[in-house]
């Protein structure tokens, strides 16, 4: 179980023979997921890694079943990348590139309306169902199957969440990194839905930051229904000067975009617990289950 | 990448943007020629940093005659402008701009922003622009008026008119400022363009518009298909130690403290932050080493901290993952110290990927370090240290 993705999921990868989509998808291999190809326009018909190479994810879902695709193609051709994935109407599509350009990533945002795919990213570490499937490129040493869902906008602090609720005996159920850009698919309202349906999941925790309108329509969804099953959330930034741009693109404070203690205000009228710092959220919600 | 005033209108004007005329000066004598060149009566010396802010910190001022633009351009060159938008630091003047004062009428706002929540370009505009606008809109935010553009920045004609009409336009001013509208959007659109602002947007006592301010930032991640603006960056990038780091694949951004910070990752490094501003202490920077650096690039953003006098005492909280891992991150720390004289002591929490090795690692190279198992433990440490509670 988990959301999304788990042990029946079939990934191809698009940009498989580079050099990191070479380095990842043995990775994703050895953990054990069900990787089932690979696109590069101008190699169809080759092999990769002991895996069928085909020119286009139209061909790759034909021909191998894919239900989900990782994208590790260089910024200048991620958005082409992700619009050929939702244009043959892939289940998942995960896209790890960094700095994709914003404009680029507007046409993305307008083909995703009305169609089959949920994306995840870009500038995202993936997903991951311990045990079952990961579709990315973070690390799962310390990730164990269990009943913490995890939606996060930090790659750094998804690690930190993952060992400390893998010590604490919790585990994961699926951790998604929705991405660290202003303009991203899959995003924290939509994974509390999936989590609050899924069975294993028993809570949930948000890692949010500065900037963007994730937390906020976390907490307008929160606010609308009796959600069912304890929420944690760690919003990072808190002392950070809101004029000055830190790290993510979508940091930057700008027209609407609300302090870390606003949002984290918002979440916890929400009825959310909130963890002041890393340390803290995973015994918040080992407090919350008991 | 955030562009200044007079590139920001010149690169509009391309666009049938009007704007006042005006030219760029480094001296007084510079500034005298320029304000003889306009041929006007009035002039306007504007001190060129990336920053906004600047009217309100005295980086704007207004003279009668050249020689009176060159004293104000005099005054201004080589002090470092400190606004609400610069950080701390500020920003040396090395430029100002010399321009043509306009009789302004009416003082409008137009930006073009992308809106995170529908993921359009969206036109805001306001009948009430100047040097106030943005704390005005903050508290009255019903001075705005918006308009989302479709994707692509396509636009309907009578929807434009609309929105000028909402913002109080009419007659030849109100067909002017289309055209003035409809070049912004083409600039924004083909230069890819994440925040363009044109304040004020200025109507002028002959119903003239002209864009006498303008900001324009440009989406770093786009450069690649602007190899035009790859020659700007030099002078336009705000802090030497910022853009050194940048080249090397890290962001700083510096603070005003005395604990160095090293970490990987945007959220962590925000959190780090958060967690020595609860404990006390006060970090002298952010820092997110991005997933692409390498040893010898994370050695350079060490380098700048240890150039830091203020630094006492650096924080080295790092979580591997897949992409960096523990190990990559103390090697770079260990070449800066290697090649640096000085020695400040080091805090490490180190977790995640590569962890053990890393600090096999700090061991066999005798970096002077602690090393605590949680951050919490680790941030009370550097924060006694840096408040002079060592030892």
């Amino acid at each position: 179980m988990g959301i999304l993705v788990d042990g029946t999921t079939r990934v191809i990868v698009q940009g498989m023979t580079g050099r990191s989509g070479t380095f990842y998808t043995d990775l994703a291999m050895r953990y054990g997921s069900e990787y089932v190809g690979g696109v590069r326009p101008g190699k169809g018909g080759t092999r990769h890694m002991g895996l069928p190479v085909f020119d286009t994810v139209g061909e790759a879902v034909a021909e191998t079943g894919a239900t989900a695709s990782l994208i590790l193609v260089p910024a200048h051709n991620a958005a082409a990348a992700m619009l050929e994935a939702i244009n043959a109407e892939i289940g998942v599509a995960v896209c790890v590139t960094e700095r994709v350009p914003v404009h680029d990533m507007l046409q993305v945002h307008a083909a995703l309306h009305e169609s089959k795919t949920v994306l995840i990213g870009p500038n995202s570490q993936g997903i991951l169902t311990p045990a079952g499937c990961k579709i990315g490129v973070m690390s799962t040493a310390d990730a164990r199957p269990g009943c913490i869902g995890i939606a996060s906008r930090s790659a750094s602090l998804t690690s930190e969440i993952v060992a400390s609720t893998s010590a604490a005996g919790l585990g994961q159920s699926t951790t998604v990194g929705v991405g660290g850009d202003p303009i991203h698919g899959l995003g924290f309202r939509r994974c509390l839905e999936m989590f609050r349906d899924d069975d294993r999941t028993r809570g949930v925790i948000l890692i949010g930051e500065i900037g963007g309108i994730e937390e906020e329509e976390a907490a307008d969804y929160l606010t609308s229904i009796e959600y069912g099953k304890p929420v944690v959330a760690l919003v990072a930034g808190r002392h950070s000067p809101s004029e000055r741009r830190m790290g993510h693109a979508g940091t930057l404070s700008m027209f609407g975009s609300r302090t870390a203690g606003e949002k984290a205000a918002r979440l916890e009228r929400a009825g959310v617990k909130i963890a002041d710092d890393a340390d803290k959220v995973t015994p918040a919600m080992v407090d919350a289950l008991a | 990448m955030i562009l200044s005033e007079s590139r920001s209108k010149r690169l509009l004007s391309e666009y049938q943007v009007g704007i006042p005329a005006g030219a760029t000066a480094a001296s007084e004598a510079e500034a005298i020629e320029r304000a003889r060149d306009l041929g006007c009566s009035r002039f306007v010396v504007k001190a060129q940093i990336s920053a906004g802010g600047r009217g309100l910190a005295g980086g704007v001022s207004f003279s009668d005659s050249p020689e009176a633009a060159g004293k104000a351009a005099a005054q201004i060159l080589g002090r470092r402008l400190v606004t609400e938008q610069t950080g701390p630091a500020g920003e040396v003047v090395r430029r100002v701009y010399v321009e043509e004062a306009v009789n302004i009428r009416d003082s409008l706002y137009l930006g073009i922003v992308i809106d995170q929540q529908t993921a359009l370009p969206t036109l805001l505009g306001s009948a009430e622009g100047g040097v106030a606008f943005e704390q005005e809109a903050a508290v009255r935010p019903e001075i705005l008026d918006r308009l989302a553009l479709a994707p692509d920045c396509a636009y309907d004609d009578d929807a434009i008119t609309g929105f000028l009409e909402r913002i109080g336009l009419d007659g030849e001013p109100l067909s002017n400022a289309r055209q003035l509208v409809i070049g912004c959007i083409q600039a924004f659109r083909k230069n890819d363009i994440s925040l363009l602002e044109v304040n004020p947007l200025a109507v002028t006592d002959a119903g003239q518009t002209l864009a006498v301010d303008a900001k324009i930032v440009l989406d770093g991640n786009a450069l690649f298909r602007h190899p035009e603006f790859e020659a700007l960056s030099d002078d336009l990038w705000v802090d030497t130690a910022e853009r050194t780091a940048r080249d090397n694949e890290i962001n700083l951004v510096r603070l005003k403290g005395n604990i160095g910070v090293i970490t990987n990752g945007a959220g962590l490094g925000l959190a780090t932050n958060d967690m020595i501003f609860d404990a006390g202490g006060l970090p002298a920077n952010f820092m997110d080493i991005r997933t692409t650096a390498t040893s010898f690039g994370i050695a350079r953003g060490v380098d700048l901290l240890l150039a830091e006098s203020d630094i006492t005492v650096l924080l080295l909280n790092v979580h591997g993952g897949g992409m960096t891992v523990c190990d990559t991150v103390v090697e770079g720390l260990a070449f800066a110290y290697s090649r640096s004289k000085r020695r400040l002591p080091i805090v490490a929490r180190l977790a995640g990927q590569n962890a053990p090795w890393a600090r096999t690692i700090l061991k066999d190279r005798r970096l002077p370090h602690e090393h605590f198992d949680t951050m919490s433990a680790a941030v009370s440490r550097a924060v006694s240290i840096a408040s002079g509670r060592y030892r």
